[in-house]
């Protein structure tokens, strides 16, 4: 392939996502479309075989983007291949990603002789980092590389399981505390083997720390400064994706963060977002993955073009899902309709959609 | 955090449907006041709120006045974006406990005797499951709702299809509750709704979770018979299930 394949306009994908980034107009808004699973069906494989070789989910993203036409690639697994590092099972199904495991952190004591993972002691990490390596020497610096972690705060959920991830959180503050410090540890470290390997920003997910999971004050006292000290630590820019949580209460507050770019929901207002962020972060999404299922193509441009509507003008807008991975079920047919509708109106300047 | 609270607009959307609800609907009522403090997570405030109340009333009562309209107003609120799943989860367990305390009782799920408080003389043979999902939370929550406002019911945890059709035939199950998180597994209840329907078919499915939030119309195409957006709502559906007007 060729890096810029797909794309028609006058800059590369790299050129267009960091325009948009640094808040201005490239030559059309950045199509951060993010499909994962959809490889394994590029190459003909079940979903786990798919995630066995490293060279197999390069390959993948590297044809699903001489498909679709979209502006990166991605490196993304799925969530419980860091609970694989800490010593825990992935669960596979045919028809989906798969799910942690029994928990690795079994009673809430055991927090306190927990050692972080090295990242090169674990095989399904550095299948990960072979598969960025792969990607970086075929985009050339052409085609963004998204790396993804878990945030520390976001992972004890898959760590522990949810409730008594919940009780440590209101009843054992120090306990928690604790674990914030290993898994920043182990995240910081994790984040930059991934960009040593290549990737040229991380996707830190953190939909803990949305407003959909926990309340604005609990947030600022927790997520919020974990956020800051990990992000700080990351060679790489990061965007903070809440994985279709919502953000509206805290969306004042994020910048501070140190996030280039919030990943956000299609249950928040997006126009009003983004004159919450304008000039501060950049936004991505907010295209609502699990409808898009049955989407026709005359839905598809409908969305898109509310979503550009919405957030394009100005530049700080990156089109995508608003979960950071498209679902399985999603038809293809509906992927290249999005792309088809951005190439058609999301070419700047966004005339049609000027304010008068 | 909460305008239409603070704003003082009460508490009950659409129209009041009695004495007791136009009492609720002042900013002041006990059940605003318990709203509250659940949402403070302010356990020892919600247990005096409780004993109060039960000092004026049987504990039936209690419930129905007052831990049925916070938890329901919670549920709303979530939907709303205007409190957050931590809330509904912590203060569902302190009401949970209240609850227990307050009927003197550690209730045990059966049906022959569905407690004091437990709507007895109609009491649905009720059940809750999660389908082909790793995610028992939003079961949990569910569950606890129930618990909370004096229902029984069966909790079956992880099934697949098989296992739970079997249950549901073998203990002769009116109203399943199902949640899932993972859209694979909310399609799934299609293939269970269609077994139900062959071996069981007076059963009624409510589903509820997260893929069901993001697809409105994904109830319907998987056959179920009501859906829940949050936990609270749960309640509500149950009643008019059992034809009950809510
Ligand atoms: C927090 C979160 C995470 C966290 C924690 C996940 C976890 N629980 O284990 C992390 C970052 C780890 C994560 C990872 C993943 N996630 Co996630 N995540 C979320 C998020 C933001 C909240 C999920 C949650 O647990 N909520 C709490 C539960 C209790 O909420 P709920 O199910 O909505 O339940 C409420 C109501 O719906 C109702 N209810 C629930 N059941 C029932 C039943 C009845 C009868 C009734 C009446 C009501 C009712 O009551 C509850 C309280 O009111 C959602 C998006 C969102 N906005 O909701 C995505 C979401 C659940 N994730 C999703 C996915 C796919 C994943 C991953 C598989 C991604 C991947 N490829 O690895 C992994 C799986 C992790 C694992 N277990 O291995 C998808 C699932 C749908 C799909 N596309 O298949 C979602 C919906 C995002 C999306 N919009 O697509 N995730």
């Amino acid at each position: 392939m060729t890096p810029s394949s797909g794309s028609s306009g006058t800059m590369t994908s790299m050129q267009r996502t960091l325009t948009s980034l640094g808040h201005q107009e490239p030559d059309r808004v950045p199509l951060l479309l993010l499909p994962v699973l959809q490889g394994a069906r590029e190459l003909g494989l079940s979903i786990e075989d798919y995630f066995a070789k490293p060279e197999q989910v390069a390959e993948g993203q590297l044809r699903l983007r001489e498909k679709i036409g979209h502006d990166c690639l991605y490196t993304f697994y799925y969530a419980a291949i860091e609970t694989e590092a800490w010593g825990g099972t992935a669960i596979f199904r045919e028809d989906g990603p798969p799910n942690a495991g029994a928990p690795v952190i079994r009673r809430f004591e055991d927090i306190k002789h927990l050692t972080p993972p090295r990242v090169e002691d674990s095989p399904s990490l550095l299948k990960v980092l072979e598969t960025t390596r792969r990607l970086a020497e075929q985009a050339r610096g052409e085609v963004p590389i998204i790396g993804v972690v878990m945030s520390p705060f976001s992972l004890p959920v898959i760590q522990l399981g949810f409730e008594p991830y919940l009780v440590l959180m209101h009843e054992h503050p120090e306990l928690f505390e604790h674990l914030m410090r290993l898994n920043e540890e182990f995240c910081v470290a994790w984040a930059n083997a991934q960009v040593a390997a290549g990737a040229n920003a991380i996707c830190y997910f953190d939909p803990i720390s949305s407003s959909t999971i926990v309340p604005r004050e609990r947030f600022l006292a927790t997520g919020f400064e974990i956020a800051r000290r990990t992000l700080a630590r990351f060679e790489a820019p990061a965007a903070m994706h809440f994985a279709s949580g919502r953000i509206a209460p805290i969306v004042d507050d994020l910048p501070a963060t140190g996030a280039a770019l919030l990943g956000v929901s299609w249950q928040d207002d997006l126009s009003a977002l983004k004159g919450a962020c304008r000039g501060k972060v950049s936004l991505l999404g907010n295209l609502n993955g699990i409808a898009m299922r049955h989407w026709t193509p005359e839905q598809a441009e409908a969305e898109v073009k509310a979503a550009i509507a919405a957030a394009g003008p100005g530049g700080g807008f990156l089109l995508g899902d608003n979960h950071g991975e498209i679902p399985w079920q999603v038809p293809d047919a509906v992927l290249m309709a999005i792309a088809e509708a951005v190439e058609r109106w999301g070419r700047y300047p966004l005339d049609w959609c000027r304010v008068e | 955090m909460l305008p239409r609270l603070m704003a003082g607009s009460g508490i009950w959307p659409g129209p009041a449907r009695g004495p007791l609800d136009e009492a609720i609907q002042t900013m002041s009522s006990p059940s605003e006041e318990l709203l509250q403090a659940l949402l403070a997570l302010n356990r020892v405030q919600a247990g005096e709120l409780l004993m109060a109340a039960r000092s004026q009333g049987s504990p039936l009562d209690v419930i129905e006045t007052l831990v049925r309209p916070a938890l329901e107003e919670i549920g709303r609120l979530w939907e709303e974006g205007d409190c957050a799943l931590s809330q509904i989860y912590m203060s569902g367990r302190i009401c949970e406990e209240l609850v227990e305390e307050l009927l003197g009782e550690a209730r045990d799920i059966d049906f022959a005797t569905p407690g004091e408080a437990g709507a007895a003389t109609r009491a649905p043979r009720l059940a809750i499951a999660v389908l082909e999902d790793y995610h028992l939370l939003g079961k949990q929550i569910v569950r606890t709702v129930l618990r909370a406002a004096g229902h029984a019911v069966k909790d079956y945890g992880r099934q697949d299809v098989d296992g739970l059709v079997e249950c549901v035939r073998e203990d002769g199950i009116e109203i399943l509750l199902v949640s899932t998180l993972m859209l694979p597994a909310a399609l799934r209840v299609r293939v269970l709704v269609d077994r139900l329907r062959e071996v069981s078919p007076h059963t009624r499915v409510v589903v509820g979770g997260a893929p069901y939030r993001f697809d409105e119309e994904l109830w319907r195409e998987v056959g179920a018979d009501a859906v829940g957006s949050s936990a609270g709502e749960v309640l509500d559906i149950l009643a008019r299930l059992t034809g009950e007007s809510a």
